[in-house]
């Protein structure tokens, strides 16, 4: 033990800690931890979802456990395959609902009351800064956004986490990422997301956490930090974070009855790498397929067609979006060789696209509204594409066959290009329809 | 163990390893007809019990879906050796009990349809059909100790046990 308090009275006074460093670290009850050194830690929250639980649930009673270690730290979401698109779906859920019945789980979200887990979270107050979050979907990232570690695991993790609260991580060294300059007009967070992505690579953060920070971010609305830090692991990263402040401290307002102990660096903390980009002049950004680092300036592809447009998923399912892409529209119609499916991403947002009049608007266009699902950013149901059939989505992966047949090609985008290529037809910029 | 290499380059991801239109299923069985039709149709009608899967960088990356792994022991597939793995893909793989290597090396050396054998003790590969001998990056500490009782699930199941 003397060793140990030894090293770690060292590290104190060496190295300053990044965030993730002292979220990992107060977590594994120690006072610092070294990047690349294997901790035990505590998790707050644990979610699971209709794909990934049901395996969970044979490898939980397979560990000989029978209950979990806080049923209040555990979140069960109905997201992917429903309403059920088939039967073995339908079995999927029936299998968590059981599951959380049997466990006593509260956060438990049935369809109707459900939505994308991504963007549900935050809203439900379930996930705060400074906190320690797994969940069995690599999205789980997302949460960052609010000064949490947020990282995406697999299903015997998830398994282990609900037997014992506690999970092992290697603490990762973390890239900051410094954003500078006012966004141009229409352009937000998935074009940064995209366009750093398409500098660092989908390996260049590979086991690394990103801090976002810089005058940029700062200014940047909480949706567009859930929309980059979404956005994280198509960079190989465990983790994306941005450090809370008063944007973070207005969204968690919404939530008194909830304490939270925000984590921001030390001064002197260690980056691994450092990136700085000025976005005064950035463009509004699209990745070819079939890798999200693809990314170009939007003119580069403009003129290409598109049969089907998808607004929604984890990455762009907030009102905001929605009413950036009908603002790009201009209250002109989908073009007649278009598909639109508009995805509201929760129940909330379904009823804000309501009250607000989008889903009149989208409906006259010539748009189609699904319910609250995964559906088409994961090529399940609702809005699968043909061979051939060409797509720009708002979601975060083009890979070969993600969305469809093999041979199917996504373009993502923002909701800014997404509702101008509605109106077009082909790939567009909003200021050219 | 030895194998027929099947070689493959950078970002073999999870919706080409198993496609979510599968992923209602979490049984080997179910998933291993399906195993990386998307990016080799010929893959599962080829591949033979034991043979190896050779990769670029980030291999496994995207969807966290533990169905990759289990679809890959499904197949047959011996071992991945890779120059670099996601990280999700990773725990997942160590968690199911499927081998990975990380040996930019191996990979570099290895072509399509190379027998390779692979002493998983201590991370030798050596290419029966070129002659080289690599040595893979061996796992940290605490994750040996973890592979060694027999992966997450027995790790944990005697915790439980324990307390
Ligand atoms: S919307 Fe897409 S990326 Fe987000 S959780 Fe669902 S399937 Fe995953």
């Amino acid at each position: 033990m003397i060793c140990r308090d030894h090293q770690i009275k060292e590290l104190e006074t060496i190295l300053g800690q990044t965030i993730a460093q002292k979220i990992l670290a107060l977590h594994a009850g120690r006072a610092a931890v070294a990047v690349d050194e294997l901790v035990f830690a505590k998790v707050d929250m644990i979610l699971g979802t209709d794909v990934t639980v049901p395996l969970s649930v044979e490898v939980f009673r397979r560990m000989g456990a029978d209950r979990i270690f806080d049923p209040k730290k555990t979140v069960l979401v109905n997201d992917h395959f429903v309403p059920a698109k088939d039967m073995k779906a339908a079995e999927l859920s029936k299998t968590m609902r059981l599951f959380a019945e049997e466990m006593g789980i509260d956060n438990y979200y049935e369809v109707g009351r459900s939505g994308i887990c991504h963007v549900l979270l935050p809203d439900e107050g379930l996930v705060k800064p400074g906190d320690l979050i797994v969940g069995a979907d690599s999205h789980t990232c997302t949460y960052g956004a609010l000064g949490a570690f947020s990282t995406g695991i697999g299903s015997t993790d998830m398994a282990a986490a609900w037997a014992i609260g506690e999970l092992w991580f290697r603490v990762p060294g973390t890239i900051k990422i410094e954003v500078n300059g006012q966004l141009p007009k229409w352009v937000g967070g998935k074009d940064l997301a995209l366009h750093i992505i398409g500098h660092l690579g989908v390996e260049g953060a590979l086991y690394k956490a990103m801090e976002f920070t810089g005058p940029t971010i700062r200014n940047l609305s909480m949706d567009g930090r859930l929309t980059l830090c979404n956005m994280a692991i198509e960079a190989g990263a465990k983790t994306g974070i941005v450090a809370p402040d008063e944007v973070t401290r207005q969204f968690m307002s919404k939530f008194p009855e909830l304490s939270y102990t925000p984590q921001v660096a030390d001064s002197d903390a260690e980056y691994v790498e450092e990136h700085h980009f000025d976005v005064s002049d950035l463009p509004l950004q699209v990745a070819k397929p079939y890798l999200p680092s693809n990314a170009v300036p939007v003119h580069e592809v403009m003129g290409q067609q598109v049969h089907q447009v998808v607004l929604g998923s984890c990455t762009n399912g907030h009102l905001s979006d929605f009413q950036l892409a009908a603002d790009a529209m201009k209250g002109q119609k989908v073009n007649p060789k278009t598909r639109l499916i508009v995805i509201p991403s929760t129940k909330d947002v379904y009823l804000e696209l309501i009250r607000s009049g989008l889903a009149e608007y989208f409906t006259e266009a010539g748009a189609v509204i699904g319910p609250p699902t995964c559906g088409p950013c994961i090529g399940g149901h609702i809005g699968v594409l043909a061979e051939q059939e060409v797509g720009l989505y708002t979601t975060n992966r083009n890979f070969v066959g993600r969305n469809g047949h093999p041979t199917s090609l996504v373009f993502l985008a923002g909701p800014a290009v997404a509702g101008a290529t509605a109106v077009a037809g082909e790939i567009a910029h909003p200021d050219e329809i | 163990m030895d194998g027929t290499v099947f070689k493959y380059g950078d970002n073999v991801d999870t919706d080409v390893i198993i496609p979510a239109r599968y992923c209602t299923s979490f049984h080997k069985e179910d998933l291993a007809p399906h195993c990386l039709e998307d990016l080799d149709e010929t893959f599962v009608a080829r591949v033979q019990e034991g043979d190896i899967i050779v990769a670029g960088n980030n291999f496994g990356c995207g969807s966290s879906r533990e169905n990759a792994p289990l679809a890959i022991l499904g197949a047959g597939v011996s071992a991945v050796i890779a120059k670099s793995f996601a990280r999700i893909f990773y725990r997942n793989s160590i968690n199911v009990g499927l081998p990975i290597l990380e040996c930019p090396e191996a990979v570099d050396a290895a072509k399509d349809g190379d027998r390779l054998s692979i002493d998983l003790h201590n991370g030798e590969i050596r290419n029966e059909t070129r002659g080289g001998s690599y040595k893979a990056v061996p796992f940290p500490d605490k994750i040996a100790k973890i592979i060694e009782v027999g992966g997450l699930e027995e790790y944990v199941r005697r915790r439980l046990q324990n307390r």
